[in-house]
């Protein structure tokens, strides 16, 4: 064998590696893709989507957890969303090279990967403990906290996006500062700021540990925000834990609920902010 | 205080002359709280980390102070005799971990070069987004999926096999012993694995692109292979945004909850085999958590949590140190 084609050999092994690993990868995308359709799909019914949680061996759906994952979902973004616009505006508009705005930047990017169990631990410790028991505003304090990193990280991109000149065309026709940000820079990048504020909800939307220790759960229809309430992620976390096959059978039926919107969500997000990203 | 000795300001202005400076001085103001507003938010998410760690801190001094030390060595966990140690968690983290690493890495690395260097144009976005949507998938359902279809297959399949031919070799072969029961420490560690891909595949996907073109044609020009240029161009020029992205992985796969609750098998020991049960202190929190009772108890487990805390934050903070605001994706 010559030199040159030992190094194609090697050449074509490692790309055929290369390929392998990806398709490694997609297969087992696939294989839980696969799993919960064919063991979810059987049971999702309309009961699922109009019945309480039921007792073990009882029949029933979802329902009380649906409301209460989009109660605590909507409570997440309606704290953590504005929180982290504003400090996305900050590092953006006033702090860009401020010792506090890199300060702010690093603390932000760490809290992105942070666990999202001790989240739910301090949320218990400062808010739990002290009222007395669990409650939806503690759970959606928590999904709030996984919020804000991830807004303020896509907000300050998105209005690093809008060009320089937008600004100094207002400044000169003597808008004052805040009306440049909310009205110019604000309008220009809101398509980008709202992509953030849908991947934060693709996020928390599936998010369990967080709520373990703040909404717990609730057998019964609530929405009343200062007791336990019911949610998919806690719901399929207990159900699929359980030995009763109906409880099972209800959080695969659960998991597909929650799995397939959250990846509708992540696409349209994503191919969303791709045409953007081109415009700017 | 800054805006009210502002506000003071532009009071002064307004007398001088009333009338057309009236809005200006509602815009200065305005300028003010809006400003403020925002540096308020921006210094939130920093004194959040603070309360996280000093509420952490304050909870677990009970146990750091009764069991000293001794609480990250002693692998005693019994809540009857009120004795706390933490080292299984830890162990059962950082092995697990460790799993992840070994076996994530060469993969990411391998579809990271597949989409940059080997895939047709048209193929880029689409695989990109099906590893991204890996990273969608939540935790959760990692769990559900690990406990009921892999590791009924992986006790059937993949465990015998590795028994048989990795059970017998000197030193490593204590790893792969008992019972194949799917459930354990390796199928948690291989669960992580994929459930880190995503993260550090989009780190290296974007430091491989920032490789100059001109860099890479010379290279090519030379007549070097495509692996070569790979090799001996891409990887040295992309190291350092490399390691960054595999210690983000990292800090994912130490803190990751659901999903090793799901599989690990939840024992407080610390096993040789990584056929056996074992723990991490994510898993160990949210299994004990809510059922604790007695201050010691809790304490211990805000114990774990802050010493969690504490290992994720050094590791993703060097991460970002290591990527500068290259690879700092969600």
């Amino acid at each position: 064998m010559t030199l040159y084609q030992r190094r194609r050999l090697i050449n074509l092994f490692s790309l055929g590696l290369s390929l392998a690993a990806t398709a490694l990868a997609l297969s087992f995308l696939l294989w839980i893709l696969w799993t919960l359709v064919s063991n979810g799909l059987p049971y999702l019914e309309l009961i699922t989507f109009t019945e309480n949680t039921p007792p073990p061996g009882g029949q029933g759906g979802l329902a009380n957890a649906i409301v209460g994952s989009l109660i605590l979902t909507a409570g997440g973004i309606l704290i953590g969303a504005p929180i982290g616009v504003l400090a996305g505006t900050y590092l953006s508009e006033f702090g860009r090279n401020s010792k506090l705005a890199a300060l702010v930047r690093f603390v932000n990017d760490v809290l992105l990967s942070a666990p999202s169990i001790v989240i739910g631990v301090f949320v218990y410790e400062i808010l739990v403990r002290r009222v007395g028991h669990f409650s939806a505003y503690a759970g959606a304090v928590a999904l709030a906290l996984i919020v804000i990193p991830i807004v303020v990280r896509t907000s300050e991109d998105m209005l690093r996006l809008v060009s320089d000149t937008m600004r100094e065309a207002a400044a000169a026709l003597g808008a004052p500062q805040w009306k440049i940000i909310t009205h110019i820079v604000y309008r220009a990048a809101r398509p980008g700021i709202l992509t953030g504020i849908l991947l934060a909800v693709a996020r928390i939307s599936g998010e369990t540990a967080p709520l373990l220790f703040t909404a717990l759960n609730n057998q019964f229809w609530s929405t009343r925000l200062g007791q336990p309430i019911a949610n998919l992620p806690v719901v399929i976390f207990q159900f699929a834990m359980s030995p009763y096959d109906d409880w099972q059978h209800l959080a695969w039926a659960g998991a597909l609920i929650i799995t397939f919107s959250i990846l509708i969500l992540n696409i349209v997000a994503r191919s969303f902010l791709r045409t953007r990203m081109s415009r700017y | 205080m800054l805006i009210s000795s502002q506000r003071d300001e532009a009071g002064l202005q307004t007398t001088g002359n009333p009338t057309t400076t009236s809005s200006v001085e509602g815009d200065v103001v305005r300028d003010h709280l809006f400003r403020g507003a925002t540096a308020f938010s921006g210094a939130a998410v920093f004194a959040l980390v603070l309360a996280i760690v000093l509420s952490l801190a304050v909870g677990a001094s009970l146990a750091l102070h009764k069991f000293g030390v001794g609480f990250v060595s002693s692998t005693d966990w019994n809540p009857v005799t009120e004795t706390f140690g933490a080292a299984a968690p830890i162990y059962g983290t950082l092995v697990t971990a460790l799993i992840a690493m070994l076996l994530g890495i060469p993969i990411s690395f391998g579809v990271a070069l597949f989409i940059t260097e080997v895939a047709p144009g048209w193929l880029k976005r689409p695989i990109g987004t099906a590893v991204e949507l890996l990273a969608a998938v939540p935790s959760i359902i990692y769990g559900m999926w690990g406990l009921f279809v892999f590791a009924p297959w992986f006790a059937e399949h993949l465990q015998p096999w590795m028994q048989t031919y990795l059970g017998p070799l000197p030193y490593v072969g204590a790893l792969f012993q008992g019972p194949p029961m799917g459930i354990g420490m390796l199928s948690a560690g291989l669960i992580l694995a994929i459930m880190v891909v995503p993260f550090i595949t989009a780190v290296m996907r974007d430091v491989f692109a920032t490789v100059p073109t001109e860099l890479r044609e010379s290279a090519y020009g030379l007549g070097a292979t495509t692996w070569e240029v790979v090799r001996y161009v891409v990887v040295p020029y992309t190291r350092t945004g490399a390691l960054g992205g595999i210690m983000l992985g990292l800090g994912r796969a130490l803190g990751e909850t659901m999903a090793v609750t799901f599989v690990i098998g939840n024992a407080q020991r610390i096993s040789t085999s990584l056929f056996m049960p074992g723990n991490t202190i994510s898993s160990a929190l949210a299994n004990e958590f809510n059922e604790a009772v007695g201050d010691v108890y809790t304490s211990s487990l805000l114990a774990l949590g802050l010493i969690l805390f504490t290992i994720t934050f050094v590791v993703l903070a060097g991460a970002r140190l290591l990527l500068g605001r290259i690879g700092g994706r969600i």
